[in-house]
This record gives C-alpha cells, sequence and structure tokens, in this order.
C-alpha cells in the first residue's frame, strides 16, 4: 500500500484564530482535489480521540494556531522531530491533552507517523469567544495550504483544482462563513473576558 | 476567623495559604485556593474558574436546528453528550417526538460515550493520581503477572513475559526523556502506597486503555457518520438503516451493526477483567484515605437519563435515575422538575456575572449571562496577578446553581447514591457487592475513592445497558421498522412563533441541561447549565460552599507543598472547566504551579 498522508487541522473554532487549522481543512477541500491516499480531516480539540487517525497515516501534516510569539500572521514550518517541540506551546485539548502528548502516546504505543509535518500560524487574537479568523491570520489560509500542497507532491501525490469530498469536514452550520457571518452583534453578545487575562478591558 | 456555612462547613481562613493554578489534568482551566491548619488539614477551600464562557450568547439569532453543532464544539471531551442535550432542548420546545429506533441508537451512543470517558478518565487522567509508573520501573514481572492473576483471573494478559515488554517500552520511554505523559508527578510523596508490582499491572493497562478507547468510539463513527464531532439530528438521529438490500452508500446494514454488538462485547470484556478488578486492588491500598466525600453524604443531584421509550421523561422510565437528596436524608429522594423555576437557580453574588440585584436566582429559561469582572479588597496581588483572591467577593467565572436553595453535587457518585436510596436494583446490587467485597461500610461510599469507584461501577452498568438497547434495536429491525428520524416539523414554518423547551442528559460528570427559547424560528435565549457548574460552583448569597470546595475540606495533606491530595479530589470529579467556562491562560506552556504563601 502506498504511503497514507493524513492532513489535520487541529483547534477550536470558536475562538477566533484558533480555528485558523480546521479552517485550513475546509478551503483545502473546497478548493482542491486531493488524490488517492490522502485523507483530510478536521481535528477540533479532540486530543487522545485523534490516535486512530494517526495510527493509520504514514505521514501527518498538521494545521494549527501557533503562539511562536512572531509577528501576527507569520507562517512557520516545522519537521518531524522538532514538532513535539513547538506545539507545546499550548493545550487546549482533551482534558489538557495538548496535541505533543498525543505524539507522545502514539509514540509510546508505537504507531506515530513517521513522517511528521507542522504548518503553523502565529495567531493576532484568542480572546474573542464566538469570533472568527482576524484578517492577519485568515490571509494565510491559502499560503499555509500551498505549503501542504508542495510537500505532498514532493512526496508524489499531486493535488489537482478542484473538490475534495470528505465525511470529516465540520458540519455546514460552523463552517467559516455561516460561522462568522451568523454572529450575533456586540450588543447582543458580550465578548469581553477575564480581565486578568484582558487587562485592556477596564 | 471560623464562619460556619448553613450547610455544615467550619470554614477557616487563617494558617497557611496555598494556591494551584492551573490544576492539571482536566478539561480546561481551573485555580484552587486552600488554607491549611499546622497540622495540614484543610480547613478552608476556593475554587475558581479561571475562564469566561459565554457559549449562551454566541447562539443568540441562530437556527434551532444548529445548536448541536456549536455545543459540540465547547470541549474535547463531552460533544456527543451536548449534542444529544441540545437536540432534546430543540425538540422539547417545538414538540418534536422522535422515533423508537432513534431513542435507541442515542442511547447506545450515550452509554458508549459514558463509557469511554469513564475509562480515560480513571486511566489517563485520574490513576496517576494513585498510581506511579516512575515506581512501576522496580516491578517484579513475575509478581506482577501473580498479582494479576489473582485479582483478575479471567484477563488473558497477564504473563511475566508481557509485563517484562511493558516494563522495557516504559524504561525506553522514560530514558528518552520523555517523560511527557507522566511528568509533573510527585513520585517520591509518601501519598503513593502502591507496591511496584501493582504500579506496573496499572501502568500496563493504561496502555490497554489506549488501545480500547479507539475502538470503543467507532461506535460513534458507524451512528454518528463521522468520529471526532458525530452528527446529530433534530428529530432522530442522521443515519439511515437498511439491512435488506445493498442500500444507500453509508446506510446502516447488518455488517455496521456487528461491528457495534462487537464493540459492546470489549467493552464489557475490559470493564469485567480490567477496569472493575483495578479500581478494588488499587482501593485496597487506600482503604484508610477516606477523604473527599464533601457534599456527597448531604446533597446530592441527578436529572436522570437512558429512556427506555422515546420522548418520556418519567423518572420510572428512566434507567439511570433521577432524584434529588438533600440534607443528608436518604430515605427520601426527591424528584425533579427542571422546568420548575423554583427548583434549579442559578446565583451570581459570588461570580463575575450580574443580574443587578443581590441575591438574586434566576431559572435557567430566564438565564442572563452578563460578565461583570471585580475584585474583592482582600485581595492580594494585581488585576493582572492574583496572588490571592479574595472569596468574600466575586471570585469565579462559574455561577452558582442551586437546588431549593441548595448546593448539590452532581456525577456518577450522586447517580449512585441517588440510585441507591431509590433502591434501584441494578446500582443497589453494584454497590453492596462492591462494599462487600472490599470489607467497607455504606459511609466509605461518600468519598473520593467512592466517586472514582462509582464511576466504574457505572461504567460496567452502562455496558449491559448498552447490549440491551442494541437488541432492542435489532429486534426492532427485524420487525420492519427502519425509521429514524421524524422530519415532520423540519421546516421552521411548522414551528410555534414562539416556544421553549429544556434537554436533559447524565454527562460523564454529571446532570447536563441546556434550555432554549426560541421566536419566530431563531434561538432567543440558551442557557446551559453543566456538570461543573453544579461541582464547581463558588459560595452562593447564604454562604453554602460548592462541591469541589466542600470536598476539600478537612483532608490531611501529606505534604502541603506538594498538592497531591488536592489533585486526586477534584479528579475524582473529572472537572471540565472549559464549558462550565470559557478559555483563557496567559502562558498555556504553564503547568501546575503550586505557589505556596
Amino acid at each position: 500500500m502506498a504511503d497514507q498522508v493524513l492532513i489535520m487541522g487541529i483547534g477550536n473554532v470558536l475562538w477566533a484564530d484558533e480555528g485558523f487549522g480546521v479552517r485550513c481543512i475546509e478551503h483545502l477541500a473546497a478548493h482542491w482535489e486531493l488524490p488517492e491516499g490522502v485523507t483530510l480531516l478536521d481535528g477540533g480539540t479532540q486530543g487522545l480521540y485523534l490516535l486512530p487517525f494517526l495510527e493509520e497515516a504514514d505521514t501527518l501534516i498538521v494545521f494549527d494556531a501557533v503562539d511562536y510569539g512572531l509577528e501576527p500572521g507569520t507562517l512557520k514550518i516545522v519537521e518531524d522531530d522538532e514538532v513535539p517541540r513547538f506545539m507545546g506551546a499550548k493545550k487546549m485539548s482533551l482534558h489538557q491533552t495538548g496535541f505533543q502528548d498525543v505524539i507522545a502516546t502514539a509514540q509510546l504505543m508505537g504507531y506515530c507517523p513517521t513522517r511528521l509535518l507542522l504548518i503553523g500560524c502565529q495567531p493576532e487574537e484568542l480572546e474573542d469567544y464566538g469570533g472568527g479568523l482576524r484578517d492577519s491570520v485568515k490571509a494565510q489560509i491559502a499560503p499555509a495550504v500551498r505549503v501542504a500542497l508542495s510537500h505532498l507532491a514532493q512526496m508524489g501525490h499531486v493535488a489537482k483544482p478542484g473538490r475534495t469530498q470528505s465525511d470529516l469536514l465540520a458540519d455546514p452550520s460552523i463552517m467559516h462563513s455561516a460561522y462568522e457571518d451568523g454572529r450575533p452583534s456586540e450588543d447582543d453578545a458580550c465578548r469581553i473576558g477575564d480581565a486578568r487575562f484582558f487587562p485592556a478591558a477596564e | 476567623m471560623v464562619v460556619q456555612t448553613p450547610n455544615g462547613f467550619n470554614l477557616d481562613d487563617t494558617g497557611q495559604r496555598i494556591v494551584v493554578d492551573p490544576v492539571t489534568r482536566i478539561e480546561g482551566h481551573m485555580r484552587c485556593e486552600v488554607n491549611v491548619d499546622d497540622y495540614g488539614f484543610i480547613r478552608n477551600a476556593v475554587s475558581t474558574g479561571t475562564m469566561w464562557r459565554g457559549l449562551e450568547v454566541i447562539l443568540k439569532g441562530r437556527d434551532p436546528r444548529d445548536a448541536w453543532a456549536f455545543t459540540e464544539r465547547i470541549c474535547g471531551v463531552c460533544t456527543g453528550t451536548h449534542a444529544l442535550t441540545s437536540v432534546r432542548a430543540v425538540e422539547d420546545a417545538l414538540g418534536i417526538e422522535i422515533p423508537d429506533n432513534a431513542n435507541s441508537i442515542r442511547n447506545i451512543m450515550q452509554l458508549n460515550l459514558q463509557i469511554h470517558d469513564h475509562v480515560v478518565h480513571f486511566y489517563h487522567l485520574h490513576a496517576l493520581d494513585w498510581v506511579n509508573p516512575v515506581n512501576a520501573l522496580r516491578a517484579d514481572p513475575k509478581a506482577t503477572s501473580e498479582l494479576q492473576q489473582a485479582v483478575s483471573p479471567s484477563h488473558p494478559m497477564s504473563s511475566p513475559g508481557y509485563f517484562r515488554d511493558v516494563q522495557n517500552r516504559l524504561k525506553q520511554f522514560v530514558e528518552s526523556g520523555q517523560l511527557g505523559l507522566f511528568k509533573n508527578g510527585y513520585w517520591d510523596n509518601p501519598a503513593y502506597k502502591l507496591p511496584p508490582e501493582a504500579d506496573l499491572m496499572a501502568t500496563t493497562h493504561y496502555l490497554e486503555a489506549l488501545d480500547l478507547q479507539k475502538e470503543i468510539v467507532k461506535v460513534h463513527t458507524i451512528f454518528g457518520g463521522k468520529n471526532p464531532h458525530p452528527n446529530w439530528l433534530v428529530g432522530g438521529v442522521p443515519c439511515p438503516i437498511n439491512v435488506h438490500s445493498t442500500g444507500a452508500v453509508g446506510a446502516i446494514n447488518m455488517e455496521r451493526l456487528n461491528m457495534v454488538s462487537s464493540i459492546i462485547d470489549k467493552c464489557i470484556e475490559f470493564n469485567k477483567n480490567v477496569y472493575l478488578p483495578d479500581v478494588i486492588a488499587i482501593g485496597g491500598f487506600y482503604k484508610n484515605w477516606l477523604y473527599g466525600g464533601g457534599l456527597s453524604s448531604q446533597a446530592c443531584l441527578a436529572y436522570g437519563d437512558i429512556p427506555e421509550d422515546p420522548n418520556d421523561f418519567s423518572p420510572e422510565q428512566l434507567h439511570l435515575p433521577r432524584g434529588a437528596i438533600i440534607n443528608g436524608d436518604l430515605s427520601t429522594v426527591h424528584d425533579v422538575d427542571v422546568r420548575d423555576p423554583e427548583q434549579i437557580q442559578e446565583f451570581v453574588d459570588h461570580s463575575w456575572y450580574e443580574y443587578g440585584e443581590p441575591g438574586k436566582g434566576l431559572h435557567p429559561w430566564d438565564g442572563v449571562t452578563e460578565a461583570k469582572f471585580e475584585l474583592g479588597p482582600n485581595l492580594k496581588g494585581t488585576r493582572t496577578n492574583i496572588k490571592q483572591i479574595d472569596e468574600g467577593a466575586k471570585y469565579s467565572w462559574i455561577k452558582a446553581p442551586r437546588w431549593r436553595g441548595h448546593a448539590m453535587e452532581v456525577g456518577p457518585l450522586a447517580r449512585y447514591i441517588v440510585g441507591y436510596a431509590k433502591g434501584h436494583e441494578d446500582i443497589t446490587e453494584q454497590v453492596t457487592g462492591l462494599l462487600r467485597t472490599m470489607d467497607l461500610p455504606t459511609e466509605a461510599l461518600f468519598s473520593t475513592l467512592g466517586r472514582t469507584a462509582a464511576r466504574a461501577l457505572e461504567s460496567e452498568y452502562c455496558g449491559r445497558l448498552q447490549k440491551y438497547f442494541f437488541d432492542k434495536l435489532v429486534t426492532n429491525i427485524k420487525n420492519g421498522d427502519e425509521s429514524t428520524a421524524n422530519v415532520a416539523k423540519w421546516d421552521p414554518s411548522t414551528w410555534p412563533k414562539e416556544a421553549k423547551g429544556v434537554g436533559m442528559t447524565e454527562a460523564p460528570r454529571g446532570a447536563l441541561g441546556h434550555w432554549v427559547k426560541v421566536k419566530d424560528g431563531r434561538i432567543e435565549n440558551y442557557q446551559c447549565v453543566v456538570p461543573t457548574t453544579w461541582n464547581g460552583s463558588p459560595r452562593d448569597s447564604q454562604g453554602n460552599i460548592g462541591a469541589f470546595e466542600a470536598s476539600l475540606m478537612n483532608t490531611k495533606m501529606e505534604r502541603p507543598e506538594e498538592p497531591v491530595e488536592i489533585l486526586r479530589t477534584l479528579h475524582s470529579f473529572d472537572p471540565c472547566l472549559a464549558c462550565s467556562t470559557h478559555v483563557m491562560s496567559p502562558d498555556g506552556d504553564e503547568l501546575t504551579t503550586v505557589k505556596v504563601r
């Protein structure tokens, strides 16, 4: 069997730029026809639930919003052994199982994909519950997807313009535009948060 | 100063103050502060949800048929339970009745999630409070094999070679510097009581449980079309059934049903051969550690779940019991009406919200989620760097829900105490059996360990119930009923102009309710009262402390600067802060930093 590739977006779409990874997967599915052997997955914040998908993959490509302390909207690409270290920056998944713990668990169980590629984007805003992507991050979806496609091509998986059907994407009601366009107004929906983390909200 | 709360706890905030922030191995973010006396006993406890959650407000104006998809994204664990609660609330509001097959399939999915969550909780989040994986490296594999055969003779994986292999794998993992999963433990703390062989056995099962949990979730893939984030449907379930011919792609056929059946059998086997024997074996070494009971001996609440027939939530129809116990009186189990504005009310006097009137409680249908962040005069530190919270003022993002004014514990232990008090046949038999096996009195139930044991018993019971509903589903299909959804009221033009409804479930961590108001086809108000809102609630206007706070009271700490005991008890609730509040962390890479002051 040819190499199986899993392309996964992780993050919580309800927290503004945290949704970056999931939106990249949506974009890929809507604009590219992927060859056999490549699976698209909206991983959400599912942590350990994602293990079965890792087990079936030889190569894992992950899109995620990662806080590297760079300019908002900067893409950073890391590979293989470097991946867990760069993913250690946050934990928002299953019971505080950060994705680096998911990788560590897969390694402990002996079924971690042999090749890892993390396409991370520096978020601008996470502290906006119910909000969508900021422009700086939204602008990086297409470039991030191109990075993934060129890596795929190097591995012999050539994508064509078109669409990919996948059962593993978000429900239409929380797809990018439905989610952002349907947002209630600020008057209806308070957008401020914990002042410990939002000193500007005073 | 010592203050007695109306619910019977003596709070003394003198003595050393210890801050645990954040509490790890939970979903979301939480902070806990305790005061410890000169002898190491906790005499005051303060639990703070440190995140703002605005799920209710982001649903305003959306299509009620989509609410499940949003609630499924609140957190990483109870996805399906929130979705189920949401579709039930909307169906209740719009008067939609679901078919029999949909009830069976929903029950199987809910029970499946219950087992999945309990297993993952015990092995991957909670076991490390009792089990020391580093100590497992010192175990003798042969003695471990003998121990395994003694505690669970029918478990096939028990040879010395098997345990030696696991030990080697573990050793390599630890030596590669990837302690990762097991880091931040207090591995030399005397609170850990297991011999190395028991540690190795339990750590081995940590790995077996990882393999099992991968299998368990496939039930959600089959019935929900996909996992993670299975699909749900107002009016039923989104999977067609077709067992007679080739049928539509994706329809449930006999092959898929057989797969579900084999997964159900695996759950039953694991509960019988691994999970329950482990809880009994590990619990046996901690029989003298019966702290952590908190509110469980006096105030427990369960909404009940797993209806025998569709659309009927009357208490005698529910396999997981409904009821409320107050004032420690187990001889009276009160029925619970989630629609009654006098029964469930949320208070915000100590929460960072405002209703405009002190001491006021609001029923969830009339709930208001308006943030008001302010800190009390006795705060130590600054707004952006809190050293010590002032629990005399507002101190949490969690509201304080009360049942007829009482702070309540919810969750597996509450369900089991309600069931036991009601004389629920299966539950009573399980509880008395366990107490007999472990040679413990009934009072031992009211403890951290009781909470952990109730979860294991419930996992076992849910396994049997899953099989029961599977058989019911197959029988119904064989009798010619393949209906899985009722779409008669799918179109909003068939809806009343204004409607309100409530959905209830028993989530793995306790009673969960969604209250929805629909107006002109859109969501007008949506309120979730989640289990961790009950358990993690701050004080109310009367000064009653919540379940987390109560459970920590009077616990002896071996080393106050190493909060093993605090984590052990808080973890026993399987807290899920992501849905009880909303998340923010200033620097997410921070792990348990215990600040002793």
